[in-house]
């Protein structure tokens, strides 16, 4: 115990005699530690937000069709919604919302415009729970309830179709017996969302109403799925399978391959990051170390001198190593914490609108901090840290004494 | 008497690119007990090559040493160092201190090492510091004392654990002659009253006048030894 409190003390003292030094190198590191956390929650916040859009936006986390559907979306591919098997199975309890569509291919017509899109119909209330619509209404309002007559468009839509709130327009579709259906409705609400895309991609009514354009009763193009815990996604997607073999059961990752790829390159550039900062940082902390046991090289001869071994003298300059790396891991991570909180909801990237709506992104990125990403940074910087101050450690350790005691 | 140090035969070599130097040359020495010797020669004659080899700082190129009994020339680098903590204390020209602790830390240090309990150093670092005339100066950092101090807190910490050997190279070289005197005077006292053993290399004519043994050393070689403790 001795020993390894003098051993604590003269790293301390040490690391403090060249305090500009040591201020410089800390500066650095504080510097490279809050880059890599600041950036992290950056590209977290992003990479979540795409899985948010992607599931928001109509995707949930599970879609359940009929198997053809998804390669030719008309009626005729659609299934039964009135399978007691399936609605006992979709009451399981890491089920937490379930949206029936009726979701086919239409065209959209106004008295100066015809657009094509997909028509969707949907039960209100459910629908509620699992998609962005009804929170996005500008104007008007969203589907009341299953009796609602009207329809709700985008704000891109509306425009394009130079229609307005309270105006009819007619949609267009293909009925089960594959025969042009029409029919005209009132716009009773307008949404607007960060995806243009998705202004002009969509129209919404009730079930009811989409049924009797396309007659049918009871059958559904796609359910679509909310579960309690995203880590069990596949568990709940395979329980699905299992059930309904008949059916083409997907997740969202699977529906939206393009949004998975962003977060998979979000995810493993986080540690290419990590390791690009932290070489410009391993450099300082070497340079800083070799030239503090530069200076005191006579001073480790007289530790041998004195009777102190090897060990202890590796374990000094370890220990300097070891209070440098903790001191800019406290320091960059609490810079780190107090940016992310200064940024609050998050940064507003609408001047990029284009760029970020190809990568499936709305306008506001949150930076977002989660125990993973700190764990990485944190460990990246303290394992490579401390290999790195070894090579110095060791230097220290294995001077000739009689070399030492005499250098100049 | 008891013997402290036996070197036979002992040589050391340095290669300098192609040319071979002899530092040292068939050295044969014993050092008894309380012996307050004196190395002595010009520049380059081996003197500091001679106290290294004796402790344990360099290895011989051939020849046994032995310090208190146990041969060092065999001894691997943890061993050196156990036998360098609790055997022998060390004196250098300069740099003998280390800047960040106070002069009380520093003499305590190696007690710290040795294991002894905080209350015991702090007594015996206390008692020492009185003794080489540092009262009151404990708290001082090495750059808050002048040279003369820092010398005699160097020797205060080479002796505090009471070492079978004091080695000290050139102590009084960066001195002035009172300072100089001064420390001379402590460590005769140390070498008469608490029958330490001290070998020291000197070019300093006062060392050498009132060293009990002269040994004089040419290009790496013994020329000579003078007993002058019966003058």
């Amino acid at each position: 115990m001795n020993s390894f409190h003098l051993l604590i003390s003269l790293a301390w003292r040490n690391l403090w005699r060249n305090h500009r030094r040591t201020l410089v190198i800390l500066f650095a590191m504080v510097l490279g530690v809050w880059a890599m956390i600041f950036t992290a929650a950056f590209m977290r916040g992003m990479s979540l937000q795409i899985v948010d859009d992607t599931i928001e936006n109509m995707t949930g986390h599970i879609q359940i069709h009929a198997p053809s559907y998804l390669d030719d979306p008309v009626i005729e591919h659609s299934f039964s919604s009135a399978n007691p098997l399936l609605s006992r199975s979709l009451q399981s309890t890491e089920i937490t919302a379930a949206a029936y569509r009726i979701r086919v291919p239409a065209v959209v017509a106004s008295e100066r415009e015809s657009i094509g899109l997909v028509m969707v119909g949907i039960d209100p209330d459910d629908e509620g729970q699992l998609s962005f619509i009804q929170s996005s209404i500008i104007e008007g309002h969203y589907l009341k309830d299953a009796s609602e007559p009207g329809v709700i468009i985008g704000r891109k839509l509306a425009e394009r179709l130079e229609t307005r709130l309270g105006k009819r327009i007619v949609l267009m579709t293909q009925n089960n017996k594959n025969e042009i259906a029409d029919r005209g409705f009132r716009i009773v609400g307008i949404f607007d969302t960060d995806l243009e895309a998705v202004e002009i991609g969509y129209v919404f009514l009730t079930r009811n109403l989409a049924a009797k354009l396309v007659g049918v009763t009871d059958d559904v193009s796609e359910i679509a799925i909310k579960v309690s815990d995203l880590k069990r996604l596949d568990e709940v997607v395979e329980g699905l399978r299992q059930q309904h073999p008949e059916l083409d059961i997907k997740a969202w990752y699977e529906l939206q391959p393009i949004s998975k790829l962003m977060v998979d390159l979000y995810d493993s550039f986080h540690l290419v990051w990590h390791l690009i900062v932290f070489l410009a940082m391993g450099f300082g902390i070497v340079n800083t170390l070799l030239m503090a046991v530069f200076e005191r090289t006579r001073e480790f001869g007289l530790f041998q001198a004195l009777g102190l071994k090897p060990g202890f003298i590796l374990g000094q300059v370890w220990v300097e190593a070891l209070m440098l790396l903790i001191l800019g891991l406290a320091l960059g991570n609490g810079l780190a914490w107090v940016s992310v909180l200064a940024t609050g909801e998050g940064i507003d990237v609408s001047a990029f609108a284009e760029g970020m709506e190809m990568a499936n992104l709305s306008n506001i990125i949150p930076f977002v901090i989660v125990g993973q990403d700190l764990l990485l940074a944190n460990s990246v910087v303290f394992v490579l840290g401390m290999l790195t101050g070894l090579y110095p450690a060791w230097r220290a350790a294995h001077l000739v004494p009689a070399d030492a005691i005499t250098r100049i | 008497m008891t013997m402290v140090v036996s070197c036979k035969h002992v040589t050391k070599t340095y290669q300098q690119g192609p040319v071979e130097i002899n530092a040292l040359t068939d050295i044969n020495l014993d050092i008894k007990r309380q012996d307050f010797i004196c190395l002595s020669g010009p520049s380059g004659s081996g003197k500091s090559t001679l106290l290294n080899m004796i402790g344990g700082l360099d290895e011989p190129t051939s020849g046994e040493i032995t310090v208190d009994g146990e041969r060092i020339d065999l001894m691997n680098k943890s061993q050196l160092a156990t036998m360098r903590l609790n055997k022998i204390g060390f004196v250098f020209q300069a740099y003998n201190l280390i800047p960040v602790l106070t002069a009380q830390e520093n003499i305590e240090m190696v007690m710290q090492m040795q294991g002894v309990a905080r209350q015991q150093r702090n007594q015996l670092s206390s008692e020492i510091l009185q003794e080489m005339g540092l009262a009151g100066m404990e708290q001082r950092k090495p750059s808050e004392l002048s040279g003369g101090q820092q010398q005699r807190v160097a020797v205060a910490r080479a002796i505090v654990g009471e070492p079978s050997l004091v080695l000290a190279d050139e102590p009084t070289a960066n001195l002035d002659s009172h300072n100089a005197e001064n420390l001379l005077d402590q460590m005769r006292h140390m070498n008469e009253e608490h029958n330490m053993t001290f070998v020291i290399s000197t070019h300093d004519p006062m060392i050498m006048e009132r060293a009990g043994r002269l040994i004089k050393l040419h290009d790496g070689q013994i020329i000579d030894m003078i007993d002058q403790n019966h003058r």
